[in-house]
């Protein structure tokens, strides 16, 4: 008894109207450090006891207008700084759309920051060692009597007077409750062996999740039938065939779509004597023709049609497009030259389709009346 | 005859001692469980696995297995979303906008009604999770710096939904756990350090109860709490079931493009709330004999809510004709005709019938206290709520604009194992609650029994305000 030391002077009323009398007289009797528990909250003691109104509506007010805040930066900075998004043609800052969201925020943010501020600040919760846990006194108000501690902090405390005061107002079981030897002496020291070794289990906890989660499990393929299907590409192998080839050749005499197949490979005369050019003398298939021409014929042939290659000597010059000879081939001719090629010409079977070919016939024929003008072209 | 309005009436019938309230709340976590429990509880695992056998099926399969296909590509998984959504918001109602009205009657029902909401919007939360598919996605509904510098889009009524359900189940979880902390205390304070069980649920409760120790000076703090959250849950209830009705009626298909949306969800969201309330209750209060706390005045005021939302909802079915008439839009007009006449007339009668008729029996005061009958009408409301949105989704979007495009959806198998998981998962939960945590409010509950106020509190309250304030 000696060697404890005292928290408080305990003592149990039994119905409301006491203990707010009670409040009240404790109130009046000067002391400063007491308090009243009950097991639910009992309508007027907050003025019996002179409580001040809690300030957490105005946490939660502050809080409102943080979250709110957040929330709208969050948003401007995402959607309209960071990676603004054309939705439709609506601007990057739409600030009706942000409502819903931000209203959300301010309603998460204010209620669970003010419910923290009341635990931890305003109550210093969670305890579970204060000396009035599991105390007789404690057994009976959180059940269904009123009680009124006064505490040995108080500057007017004196432990005889206090339980006569008490006992006075009508109070039954006036107590001393002491602080728990064991919870003051008990030394909490950092470098504790048992405190260390929790340390480090959970750290090597922590880091085992970590690796884990960033490591492996996102990059978990849950079912990857999707990912990886039976299926064989263009140039594989394959032993499904007999040819091994896993790309089959299209069938004899198949044509591809928009190919017309090219029967006077083997006779220019042929050619000349019966190919027609389909193109039309129009500006679009003359631009068409130009852009294939400088393109494909004009490093060799040049720009004009002259001959003088761009090639510095390393491929043979060709003619000039524009001797009288090439000028009276026929249209047929000219495309069976593009096609299959002509003394050290290659084909351009391959570069140009078959409308482009006649496209540059069509240029290469405009280029040649260029330089060939008649006195009727001026009109 | 004039009522006297200064004293109030008694929510808590007869007149129980503070111990034997915290006898009857507390006694299911006292005794084990009789064979009743675990029949209810092996039903509703049951129901659970066929969820859970159904979920992973569409994982593994994917969400082909469900009905959804063109054009009909929103099918059970929004649904089921919607309704258990709207299950939830009948707790938020009683707990927040009740108490805001000073409703002294929500006391006995509040802590279940909360309870009830956290778990349905868990169940509801499940489905926008299931439905992308690849679960191992979800992580991107919300907004966190990526390598792939990908952001959501605010701008999205599905992304809001992401906002409203996630806050609104952390404020309600909050909300509810604020007023478990004292009762945790109690709890605690009643056990007896005799035995290893009996430690370990002391241990269990005093981390739980965070050290509550009834003190006035935290319930001052406490009581001013509990003003704020239910000041800013009642705005954020209506906001969620308004941002869900937003998935709906900021798109431009016929019949969901309709300013109604947001008051008609959220009064057809308390009314099934309400409904399903009823329901568990009817069962909790008669097995673990609490019909002196959960009074039949009480389920009666419930009768009353159902009738006022049903009707509501009535209106707007009503007013939604009027409108998609008045406007001469020859879609609008032909979508409700439709939704009325068209291939799924069948549900959206059943949806009238159960929504606005068959609550109209409430008006009589015999069958608004005849307890299998008000428990058969509630049952009956949320079938026809389902249906309601069901009606919503599937009518719309049945029949749209192109008329070669018009298909039936049908659900299948898979659907139907999800929506009776769904009901399995919200069950068992719900049935595990009542065994673990006090299903009604201990300390609000011993404040409004009779005797338990000051007698001059009651006579001189508001001079002593003035006096002291």
């Amino acid at each position: 008894m000696d060697n404890k030391i005292l928290h408080s002077v305990t003592a149990i009323f039994h119905t409301p109207d006491d203990i707010i009398n009670a409040a009240k007289a404790v109130v009046k009797e000067g002391y400063k450090k007491f308090d009243v528990h009950t097991p639910y909250p009992v309508h007027g003691m907050d003025q019996a006891m002179k409580l001040k109104r809690s300030p957490l509506g105005y946490f939660a007010f502050v809080l409102g207008v943080l979250g709110a805040t957040l929330g709208l930066l969050l948003m401007y900075w995402t959607m309209t700084i960071d990676y603004p998004l054309n939705i439709g043609g609506k601007p990057t800052f739409p600030l009706p759309a942000f409502i819903p969201v931000t209203f959300e925020i301010t309603v998460l943010l204010a209620s669970v920051a003010t419910v923290v501020a009341m635990i931890v600040i305003f109550f210093k919760f969670p305890n579970n060692s204060h000396p009035l846990h599991d105390t007789e006194y404690m057994k009976r108000v959180s059940s269904d009597k009123y009680g009124v501690t006064i505490e040995a902090a108080d500057p007017n405390f004196d432990l005889e007077k206090v339980k006569a005061f008490l006992a006075k107002l009508g109070g039954t079981n006036v107590e001393p409750i002491y602080f728990d030897n064991d919870e003051i002496n008990a030394k909490r020291t950092l470098l504790e062996p048992k405190f260390l070794t929790g340390l480090a289990v959970i750290s090597v906890l922590v880091i085992a999740i970590t690796y884990f989660t960033l490591n492996k499990l996102m990059f978990l393929e849950p079912f990857n039938w999707m990912m990886n299907q039976q299926k064989i590409t263009a140039m594989e192998v394959t032993t499904f065939f007999d040819d091994g080839f896993s790309m089959r050749p299209p069938i004899e005499g198949t044509v591809a779509r928009g190919f017309k197949p090219y029967p006077y490979k083997d006779s220019v005369d042929l050619a000349s004597r019966f190919l027609v050019n389909p193109m039309e003398f129009s500006t679009e298939n003359l631009e068409n023709g130009k852009r294939k021409y400088n393109t494909f014929c004009s490093p060799c042939h040049d720009y004009h049609g002259n001959g003088v290659a761009r090639l510095n000597g390393q491929f043979p010059n060709p003619p000039s497009l524009h001797t009288d000879k090439v000028r009276e081939w026929t249209d047929g001719h000219l495309y069976h030259i593009i096609t299959v090629g002509q003394n050290t010409m290659p084909s351009y079977d391959k570069q140009l389709t078959q409308d482009e070919k006649w496209q540059v016939i069509l240029y290469v024929r405009a280029l040649q009346r260029a330089l060939n003008a008649q006195e009727g072209d001026l009109q | 005859m004039a009522t006297d309005i200064t004293h109030e009436v008694s929510v808590i019938e007869g007149k129980p001692t503070l111990k034997e309230i915290d006898a009857t709340i507390i006694k299911p976590m006292d005794e084990m469980p009789n064979i009743k429990f675990f029949i209810a509880i092996g039903f509703t695992t049951t129901l659970l696995l066929i969820g859970v056998f159904s979920l992973g099926m569409a994982f593994y399969r994917g969400v082909g297995l469900w009905g959804v296909n063109n054009p009909v590509g929103w099918g059970f998984a929004i649904i089921n979303f919607v309704f258990w959504v709207g299950i939830g918001h009948a707790g938020t109602l009683i707990s927040a906008i009740l108490f805001l009205f000073r409703q002294k009657w929500r006391t006995g029902i509040a802590r279940f009604a909360e309870g009830m909401t956290i778990f349905a919007v868990m169940t509801a939360g499940l489905f926008p999770l299931i439905h992308v598919g690849r679960p191992w996605l979800d992580g991107y509904l919300m907004p966190h710096p990526n390598q792939h510098n990908l952001w959501v889009n605010f701008t999205s009524p599905l992304l809001w939904d992401v906002f409203a359900v996630s806050t609104y189940f952390t404020v309600s979880f909050v909300f509810w756990y604020m007023g478990l902390v004292p009762d945790f205390a109690t709890m605690r304070d009643r056990l007896k350090n005799s035995t290893v069980v009996s430690k370990v649920k002391k241990t269990i409760y005093s981390v739980l109860s965070l050290g509550w120790r009834f003190s006035n000076r935290h319930w001052s703090h406490y009581e001013m709490m509990y003003l704020v959250l239910a000041g800013f849950a009642t705005p954020l209830v209506l906001s969620v079931h308004t941002i869900v009705s937003f998935d709906f009626a900021v798109s431009i298909v016929p019949g969901w493009h309709t300013t109604i949306f947001p008051p008609y969800f959220v009064a057809g969201a308390v009314f099934s709330g309400f409904a399903m309330v009823q329901n568990a209750l009817i069962i909790i209060r008669k097995v673990f004999n609490m019909e002196h706390i959960v009074t039949l005045d009480t389920l009666e005021k419930m009768n009353k809510v159902i009738i006022v939302t049903g009707m509501m909802v009535g209106y707007a079915y009503g007013m939604e004709f009027f409108i998609a008439w008045y406007s001469g839009h020859e879609v609008e007009s032909f979508a409700f005709l439709n939704r009325a006449f068209g291939p799924y007339t069948w549900a959206y009668w059943i949806m009238v019938s159960c929504n606005v008729i068959f609550p109209q029996f409430f008006w009589i005061k015999k069958l608004r206290r005849n307890i299998p009958f008000m428990f058969v009408i509630a049952i009956l409301v949320n079938v026809g709520m389902w249906f309601e949105r069901f009606v919503i989704t599937v009518t719309s979007l049945s029949r749209d604009y192109l008329p070669s495009s018009w298909a039936y959806y049908v659900p299948t198998i898979w659907d139907i194992g999800l929506l009776i998981g769904s009901f399995g998962f919200f069950f068992t939960l719900l049935l595990l609650f009542t065994r673990t945590m006090p299903v009604i409010s201990i300390a609000e509950v011993k404040s409004v029994v009779a005797g338990s106020q000051p007698t001059r509190h009651k006579l001189g309250h508001h001079e002593e305000d003035e006096h002291n304030g």
